[in-house]
């Protein structure tokens, strides 16, 4: 199978609301696109979910949530075998506020993975990825193999 | 009620639990204030939207790096003087254990209040204060 192939196929999978995570699911969350080592996720605004009534500006720990999906994501696809992963540190940059009423794109980069962490950045947008809303850096650690595969190192383009 | 309105009148009231109703954000997600003696405490609720990784089952990450950012806005809120919510600037947060779908609970501890930044720092637990489950520490804009 080519990446390509692969990474379709890992698309149509988790694009299935019943293989998101509930949080995902309750938020909107929605996987757009995959590329080995890479994702791009959405979720839509919402009101209920404005960090402040007043401004309806989305609060920052809706911002972190769809960061923390789309660098994880970013990491199955640069894995792409079965493993379970878990965020082990995640630094965002809020670089302007998000525009209420306007959903937020996530494009996700893994850019290294090692036996043991894969080293993730992110940026969250409107529609324009040169005009960010946040930036992220953020780290994982492979949990588990779910495979009897012995563990090698993946790069990634 | 605006914000500003909100913040001055839990300021008088010295009860920071109504703050939930200007941010819409908590009340979704099922958070809310606590305050005894002083000390403010936020808790997040245990329900099945939080999961994150349904086999263990676990809570998503984003909702504990939400309500770390939570316990530091409204403890910021308790302790500046103007009546704006502050801002984020950036935050750094680290995930120490893996949290069960459990009551957990957040506490922020205002490191150098200044003019325009303020450095915060949190800590959110499950069962247990002296295991967090994930700490914080950011910046955040006041004013």
């Amino acid at each position: 199978m080519t990446d390509e192939q692969l990474m379709q196929q890992l698309l149509a999978f988790r694009a299935q609301p019943e293989n998101q995570s509930p949080h995902a699911n309750f938020l909107g969350l929605e996987i757009l696109d995959l590329e080995r080592g890479r994702g791009w996720m959405r979720i839509p605004y919402h009101a209920g979910l404005a960090g402040n009534a007043g401004s309806g500006v989305l609060h920052g720990g809706v911002i972190t949530t769809v960061l923390d999906a789309t660098c994880g994501l970013s990491v199955i696809s640069a894995l792409a075998r079965p493993a379970t992963i878990a965020t082990l540190d995640l630094r965002i940059d809020y670089l302007k506020p998000a525009t209420p009423g306007e959903a937020i794109t996530a494009a996700g980069h893994c850019y290294k993975v090692t036996r043991n962490v894969c080293f993730v950045r992110a940026q969250a947008y409107h529609d324009d990825p040169q005009d960010p809303i946040a930036h992220c850096a953020a780290s994982f650690m492979i949990t588990s193999e779910k495979t009897g595969e012995q563990r090698d190192e993946v790069e990634t383009p | 009620m605006s914000i500003l309105e909100l913040v001055r009148k839990a300021r008088a009231a010295g009860d920071f639990s109504i703050l939930s109703q200007g941010i819409p954000y908590m009340r979704t997600l099922a958070m809310q204030v606590h305050e005894a003696n002083g000390v403010l405490t936020i808790e997040l609720e245990a329900t099945r939207m939080h999961t994150g990784n349904p086999w263990l089952p676990a809570l998503h990450g984003g909702v504990i790096g939400g309500l770390l950012e939570t316990a530091a806005i409204v403890q910021l809120a308790h302790d500046q003087d103007t009546d704006n919510l502050p801002k984020p600037i950036n935050v750094t947060i680290d995930y120490l254990r893996s949290g069960r779908i459990e009551p957990t609970r957040a506490r922020a501890r205002v490191t150098k209040l200044g003019r325009r930044v303020a450095n915060v720092q949190a800590s959110c637990w499950q069962q247990d204060s002296d295991k967090p489950i994930a700490t914080l520490v950011g910046h955040f804009l006041m004013s």
